[in-house]
């Protein structure tokens, strides 16, 4: 369950981020999760939602936006699915991970006076 | 006034961040990198399951190598000294890193241990994870490759279930091959086939650190490693703490 230590690492980001700007509060936050990142945006939530209580999150609704796994040649550039092996059917070379892998913050809403 | 509750003291800012949730980790891993640069040090970080013979491995590869280069490694556990204490018995200078109920290792614990290798000249700095297919893929090391041990035991299906591992493998070591005449339907054939589904440039050795098969080709994996590290160090230079950067 390292969705717990992913939470910890966003609450202390937006923390960080709301002194800076001497938010009163924290009402929303937006990430985006890929669904080859290693993270289940399920258990995020539940996560965040046991963590959030006498943080500066306390307040903040937690908005997941889960990004699907997209494949491309790392040559010709040819969008490869995964089915079988993950090669180009056109070149044979390998593919890679274009989207799908991200666990990222993308922004915060906050409330500042 | 504030749109979105009519209050007056208040209004809703919009901040961009557009940063990654494990930046911090990140920093701490190019910290880590930079130290096993600045001391010509391959970095590998050895995942799989409970059980899969991670450390068995290493105690092979030490017997095997003998003193052509210097193995050092951490064993990642959520209790005991006994795979440091194993591996220090084969030879290998090693220290455990309890993580306590943390399912995986992170940059900095990772760090913190580094300070204890100071005074061995090492080549080679295994960091044996935390045994567990899931999280110790989300978070970087500071690893110049990530190798996975996977058991024969464990089933051909594993790539497929767990294929975040999997994808980061640079190389899947396939283990306890000496078990696979008394395994009904599995076969290297079979891991093979599942890897190239989840790894785009799959690369798969066998081995039994029991019997001792692949041994060679694994070292030989080692050594060209070591040679591309080698290629790259531009001699050495001081090791200094960045500022913000976790200090041990």
């Amino acid at each position: 369950m390292h969705e717990y230590s992913i939470v910890e690492a966003l609450i202390s980001r937006v923390a960080e981020e709301a002194r800076a700007r001497g938010a009163a509060g924290v009402s929303r936050l937006y990430v985006k999760i890929g669904a080859l990142s290693g993270v289940e945006p399920e258990l995020l939530a539940s996560a965040y939602e046991t963590f959030r209580e006498r943080t500066v999150c306390a307040g903040a609704e937690l908005r997941i936006e889960r990004v699907a796994e997209r494949w491309a040649c790392s040559g010709c550039g040819r969008t490869v699915e995964r089915a079988g092996a993950l090669l180009c059917p056109e070149c044979g070379r390998p593919a890679r991970l274009v989207e799908g892998d991200e666990i990222v913050l993308e922004r915060i809403e906050m409330e500042v006076p | 006034m504030c749109l979105e509750c009519g209050c007056g003291d208040t209004e809703i800012v919009r901040v961009d961040v557009h940063e990654k949730i494990l930046a911090g980790n990140e920093r701490a891993a190019a910290h880590n990198r930079e130290h096993f640069a600045a001391n010509g040090i391959l970095a590998l970080n050895l995942m799989g399951s409970p059980g899969s013979g991670k450390t068995a491995l290493l105690e092979a590869t030490a017997a095997r190598i003998g003193g052509d280069f210097r193995l050092g490694a951490v064993s990642g556990d959520l209790a005991t000294e006994r795979d440091a204490e194993r591996l220090r018995a084969a030879g290998i200078p090693a220290r455990s890193i309890t993580t306590g109920n943390a399912c995986h290792l992170d940059a900095a614990m990772v760090h913190h241990a580094l300070h204890d290798f100071s005074a061995h000249r090492l080549d080679i700095f295994a960091i044996e994870n935390v045994g567990n297919l899931v999280c110790p893929a989300v978070y970087d090391l500071g690893q110049h490759a990530n190798v996975v041990a996977l058991s024969v035991t464990e089933g051909e299906d594993k790539p497929l279930k767990y294929p975040v591992m999997f994808l980061k493998a640079d190389l899947v070591l396939l283990t306890k091959v000496d078990l696979l005449p008394h395994l009904k339907g599995v076969s290297v054939a079979g891991f093979a086939d599942a890897l190239s589904r989840v790894m785009p440039a799959p690369k798969m050795i066998a081995v039994s650190a029991y019997r001792g098969d692949g041994l060679d080709e694994w070292i030989g994996w080692l050594r060209e490693r070591l040679a591309l590290r080698a290629g790259k160090h531009s001699g050495a230079h001081a090791h200094t703490h960045a500022p913000g950067a976790p200090r041990s």
